[in-house]
């Protein structure tokens, strides 16, 4: 072995070892000018390159739709909203970076944050700053700040109907997946707690995988030993995907159902076509072509190929909160808003109305349950709830009665 | 400890033990399938081509667009093996050739047509994962259900390595090829066109990787970024597996595609993971050559 060799080896090994942390950083600047009169500047950070951009992108241009739309029903106050649009490019670091400039910008609202990682990254540096801060994508729930409001879904509001649907229809031998890190790990002790209330029995699991993880051929063995008639699926990802084709391809989908609170959060139901045949979830709403909703036309209208994502649901349904709250108020004032917020302003939204529950800051919307039909829709199986409320995090969190709480509930 | 201990030898035991023997196969199988590109050419060139899982991605894209027009499964590998080819010979011809021996340099610009070639996918074909619908039904491996598709990866697999073995020990190229990896400049000097060695080692490393990317797109979520979902596991194999890789990779998938089944079928997923990186890290501290050292034959 020659020593270029042994500098490939040393240099290959380093790089395979840090390939997950490798990441370029950039920064742009985009600020809005403070005395630009007849607008309003608001900020989004989300991730729009890199891996986690098969979320972030369509959450970005349900971002740009909703400032379109708001912009073309007159703006808010008579004003125009002028987006700054940051991309955190799949990094926590730069999270950090872009919440700092948008804390100490002009912004008068700012919305982002995908992972649970890159939320509690910049959530206390809003808080710090009283910088009014939405996050708009399903998470495992228990956030308590009077400074954020959280527009996508929590567990107690979509998991626990989705098991206590499967309860109901007979299957109670849950066999657990999750992605290892915190979505996955609370999610999965939630489905512990919701087994025990519906007398079902874990047979298998929870069995964790690291995002990076594609292969899963020894899982399925285990699965079918199990007995399991429900696999609770709580992957996340790319590579997790590889799970519903690997478990369809032995033939044992014919026999097990599957449920999954995050199917369908990266369009897994478009990339797993007949792979994905009755595969169940639970969201407000799910696209499907022709529905005549406000945001599937828009989306349609703007050419989008990707689409609606439960994700841009929510982004769409937070700006359009906010743009009410505004108008309500009469000004962009933070504790004005939060106050317009908590006093019952309501959207129309694609799938019905949405409102924020004044002690947790947490959407109160309609649930359904969904069947993926093997074509790449999801089809409405029925209206689980017409308004499914944040039940844990408001055992635990009161703003109304202590605006000072400002932590992270666990169960 | 001990509980555990007994729980893994009752699944070793058990039929269960013929079903994770078949699990490991198709594992190694896999693994060898996206190792041997990479290995190719580190092996004869001391190349470390980063962009090795881009090149497999691009040919998973091959096979999806081509598979989505309604190109039976066949014909959408071949194609996404052209990709490979087609893409191989330009990087070649473009940037590699400058930098055969300088390593680090090497590695720096394969990263950024790596990084290239994720954000140009994402750009043209969305950041949403695709795939195409796995085909072929299943059946039974000691009481439990593999997929039948599994099989055809395992035979493409030992296909493909008895291709290369016959290619690089049994043909003229073959021959010229290993004359330029001992010694390039002597290899000129007897008159073999090492340029053109170059290429078509270069090429066929990248007709493999497409190749292996259209062969396991069915059995793949397929992203832009999907390459960084394996390649970590893949530049282990070709760094355990050594100098003499047509013998040394298939050995180091196998060991390592075994530990990580093995292990994750006895404890937890992370345990198989895990594993795997603790094996490979200890096998090169003890052999910085990789498996096959001792019988370097290039």
């Amino acid at each position: 072995m020659n020593r270029s060799h042994r500098a490939a080896v040393a240099g290959t090994l380093a790089f395979a070892m840090s390939a997950s942390l490798a990441s370029c950083r950039g920064g742009e600047d985009s600020k809005v000018d403070a005395t630009s009169g007849g607008t309003i500047p608001v900020t989004s950070i989300l991730d729009e390159t890199g891996p986690l951009s098969g979320y972030g992108l369509a959450m970005q241009d349900a971002t740009k739709l909703s400032i379109d739309d708001i912009n073309q029903n007159g703006g808010v106050l008579g004003k125009q909203l002028v987006l700054t649009d940051e991309d955190s490019k799949s990094d926590e670091a730069n999270y950090t970076v872009l919440a700092r400039d948008a804390a100490t910008s002009d912004a008068a609202v700012v919305m982002g944050g995908i992972t649970s990682a890159s939320r509690e990254a910049i959530r206390p540096i809003f808080h710090q700053a009283d910088k009014l801060y939405f996050y708009n994508v399903l998470y495992e729930g228990g956030v308590c700040d009077k400074n954020a409001f959280v527009t996508g879904e929590t567990p107690n509001q979509q998991l626990q109907p989705l098991l206590e649907w499967a309860a109901a229809q007979g299957l109670k031998k849950w066999y657990v997946l999750a992605a290892n890190y915190n979505y996955g790990q609370i999610s999965a002790s939630w489905v512990e707690e919701y087994a025990a209330e519906n007398g079902a029995e874990i047979v298998g699991g929870p069995s964790f995988f690291d995002l990076t993880v594609s292969d899963f051929a020894t899982e399925v063995p285990k699965i079918e030993n199990s007995g399991a008639d429900l696999i609770v699926s709580l992957l996340v990802g790319p590579g997790h995907l590889n799970f519903y084709k690997q478990w369809t391809a032995t033939g044992l989908n014919e026999k097990t159902t599957i449920v999954s609170p995050s199917y369908g959060l990266g369009a897994e139901q478009v990339a797993l076509g007949t792979d994905g045949t009755g595969i169940l979830n639970a969201y407000p709403y799910m696209p499907s072509t022709g529905a005549e909703d406000s945001l599937n036309q828009a989306w349609t209208d703007a050419g989008i190929e990707n689409i609606i994502t439960p994700g841009a649901v929510s982004t769409w349904n937070a700006w359009h909160l906010w743009a009410a709250a505004v108008e309500e108020a009469g000004t962009t004032d933070r504790d004005d808003v939060t106050a317009a917020l908590e006093g019952g302003v309501s959207y129309d939204g694609p799938a019905g109305s949405v409102t924020y529950d004044p002690q947790t800051h947490h959407a109160v919307l309609p649930m359904s349950l969904w069947k993926d039909t093997g074509t790449g829709e999801m089809e409405l199986v029925e209206l689980l709830s017409d308004s499914a409320q944040p039940t844990f995090e408001q055992s635990k969190c009161d703003l109304i009665e202590d605006p000072d709480q400002n932590e992270q509930f666990t169960p | 400890v001990i509980q555990v201990q007994a729980q893994a030898v009752t699944l070793m035991s058990s039929s269960s033990g013929v079903s994770l023997g078949y699990d490991i196969l198709a594992n190694s199988a896999t693994l060898l399938l996206l190792c041997l590109g990479l290995a190719l050419v580190f092996a004869t060139r001391g190349i470390v081509n980063l962009a090795h899982g881009e090149f497999v991605m691009l040919g998973c894209y091959t096979a999806v667009q081509l598979s989505s027009r309604g190109v039976p499964l066949v014909f959408a590998i071949a194609g996404a093996a052209t990709t490979g080819l087609i893409l191989g010979v330009v990087l070649e011809r473009l940037l590699i050739r400058r930098l055969y021996a300088r390593v680090a340099d090497c590695m720096l610009a394969t990263w950024g047509v790596s990084l290239i070639a994720v954000q140009v996918v994402t750009i043209v074909f969305g950041s949403t994962s695709t795939g195409i619908p796995i085909p072929m039904g299943s059946f039974s491996v000691g009481g439990y259900s593999k997929a039948t598709y599994s099989l055809v990866v395992i035979g493409l697999a030992i296909a493909e390595i008895v291709a290369i073995y016959y290619v690089m020990r049994r043909t003229g190229f073959g021959f010229r090829a290993r004359a330029v990896a001992t010694d390039s400049a002597m290899a000129e000097a007897v008159g073999v066109d090492s340029r053109t060695v170059d290429t078509t080692t270069f090429a066929i490393a990248a007709t493999s990787a497409g190749f292996a990317g259209g062969v396991l797109a069915p059995l793949l979520g397929v992203s832009p970024t999907m390459g960084s979902g394996f390649i970590a596991q893949v530049f282990m194999a070709v760094i355990v597996g050594g100098a003499n890789f047509v013998v040394g990779t298939p050995l180091a998938a196998l060991l390592l595609g075994g530990a990580q089944s093995g292990l994750a079928a006895a404890f937890a997923p992370i345990a198989g993971q895990v594993g795997l990186l603790l094996i490979a890290i200890l096998i090169v501290r003890i052999w910085p050559g990789g498996l096959t050292r001792t019988m370097v034959r290039r």
